[in-house]
């Protein structure tokens, strides 16, 4: 009983420090938004996260917008619903599996990758040459992620709705028979702006989430290679089941009334 | 030069400086030595700032930079650091990790791509490495470079973290006389810590030993060999068996 107690309460107190880390190392950032900005490491930043991601992306959104016309038409055939293929395609893609499943993907990707090039630098006392040689490591290496992966994650999405909306209309005229034009006047009768704009105010907060989480993990790692497998794990888990959470959030937000 | 009183740092419940008083004279070469785990590369991040110590005070030319729990800004004096791996920043080529400080104050491109020449020039490296990454380069190598980046700033005070671990006895020679020869070049002050007891001789003026969180022996190197400490005799010595564990 006593040991059972104990554990709960190292789980509890382990649960405080990190909130409680993760505030302290969240207000260091705010604060450092006001310092200089180092703009060649955004720029550099912006490639890596939204140029580099593009392909992925892509490829993901393609596939599911192909996936999700053929589960609608499939499913909707029953009830004579093909109509209705083009706008929940649409729906779908630019609301939800967009930005969800393109911040997933992202997260896999770059919040990893920002995870293990910091916790390196930490374990290897990169980190710390930075802070004597004048260079605040949160302005340097931190806020141009963040910067970055809010600017780019909405750039992202609205390529991966265009290309998941593409994936559908492909898939509708070469496997379900239908008439391409007609296809995608539906498409841009149905949406609204407020449908696509939904999604790109969730890409942005993901894209906070996703560098924040990197950045956090890689900055307090700690033990050697192991450690920085850890973060890495740890940033990637962590942003993903962030998203989903925030995703729900948010859409509750935007369209429950 | 540097003052430091009564310092105490501890981890969790690990208390690893205990009570370290240490004074540096300006224009001198110190050298603290002390086993694995004593603590050494812990003292040189407190005094760099990099920890901070729970107890104690701080002076460098007779500003107190760290005093009653806080550090204080002191931006008159520059201090270098060769980190015990180098640190290089792996993103960044020689020239741009060499001439780090000046590209981020602002010095123009073509200045700070000769300033790093001349500085590697310094500690014995062509201009054939400067576009290099630094895993292209040895570790002895990586280490001149270090090296070259520590004294690019020209700092009043340098600090030497390990120089010597890692490389061969002949590398190892090399930047042992680089230090001598770099630090007297610059007129800094420099505090290095190691327990290569070779590398000692050669870099120190004064010698400092650092034993469970404590200075418990200093003096000049040349009456190193002849105390009759028990924990500096073995530690010198290499023995096994003695006071320290």
């Amino acid at each position: 009983m006593i040991s059972i107690t104990r554990n709960i309460g190292k789980v509890v107190i382990l649960f405080l420090n990190n909130t409680g880390n993760f505030f302290i190392f969240f207000t260091k950032i705010l604060q450092s938004f006001f310092k200089p900005w180092y703009f060649k490491n955004i720029i550099n930043q912006m490639i890596f996260i939204g140029y580099f991601s593009l392909p992925v992306v892509s490829l993901t959104s393609f596939f599911t917008g192909g996936a999700l016309a053929l589960q609608i038409y499939y499913g909707g055939n029953q009830f004579n619903s093909e109509a209705i293929v083009s706008s929940i395609v649409a729906l779908g893609i630019t609301r939800e599996l967009g930005p969800v499943l393109g911040g997933i993907v992202v997260a896999g990707r770059v919040s990893s990758a920002i995870a293990a090039e910091l916790g390196t630098m930490k374990v290897t006392e990169q980190i710390d040459a930075l802070k004597t040689l004048s260079a605040d490591p949160i302005s340097y290496l931190i806020v141009p992620r963040i910067i970055s992966g809010i600017i780019m994650l909405p750039i992202l999405i609205i390529f991966a709705d265009i290309i998941g909306i593409m994936g559908g209309w492909f898939i509708g005229i070469q496997s379900l028979g239908f008439n391409g034009s007609v296809y995608i006047q539906n498409t841009i009768d149905f949406l609204e702006v407020n449908d696509i704009s939904s999604g790109l105010i969730k890409a942005s907060f993901f894209g906070f989430i996703i560098t924040i989480m990197g950045c956090y993990q890689g900055f307090n790692s700690s033990g050697g290679a192991q450690g920085v497998g850890k973060a890495t794990t740890n940033a990637v888990v962590s942003a993903s089941v962030l998203i989903l959470a925030s995703n729900y959030i948010m859409t509750n937000l935007f369209f429950a009334s | 030069m540097i003052t430091i009183e009564n310092l105490h740092k501890y981890f969790e419940n690990k208390k690893v400086l205990n009570g370290v008083s240490l004074n540096i004279e300006e224009g001198t070469s110190s050298v603290i030595i002390g086993g694995s785990g004593t603590g050494k590369s812990v003292l040189i991040k407190c005094i760099l700032g990099l920890l901070t110590p729970e107890e104690g005070r701080i002076s460098i030319k007779n500003n107190f930079i760290f005093e009653n729990g806080k550090f204080k800004k002191n931006s008159k004096i520059k201090i270098g650091m060769l980190f015990q791996g180098g640190a290089l920043f792996d993103s960044l080529r020689i020239w741009q990790n060499v001439s780090f400080y000046n590209i981020q104050n602002g010095k123009n491109k073509k200045f700070c791509f000769e300033d790093a020449i001349l500085n590697l020039e310094k500690v014995g490296l062509s201009s054939d490495v400067v576009n290099l990454y630094p895993s292209e380069l040895s570790g002895g190598m990586q280490k001149r470079v270090a090296l070259a980046r520590a004294i690019s700033i020209k700092p009043d005070i340098i600090f030497f973290d390990e120089p010597t671990t890692g490389l061969d006895p002949i590398s190892a020679d090399v930047i042992n006389k680089l230090i001598i020869e770099k630090v007297r070049d610059i007129g800094a002050t420099s505090l290095t810590i190691t327990h290569d007891m070779s590398s000692a001789r050669t870099i120190s003026d004064k010698i400092h030993m650092l034993h469970n969180g404590k200075i418990i022996w200093e003096g000049n190197k040349d009456t190193i060999e002849s105390t009759d400490n028990p924990f500096v005799v073995q530690f010198i010595n290499g023995l096994s068996e003695g006071p320290i564990n």
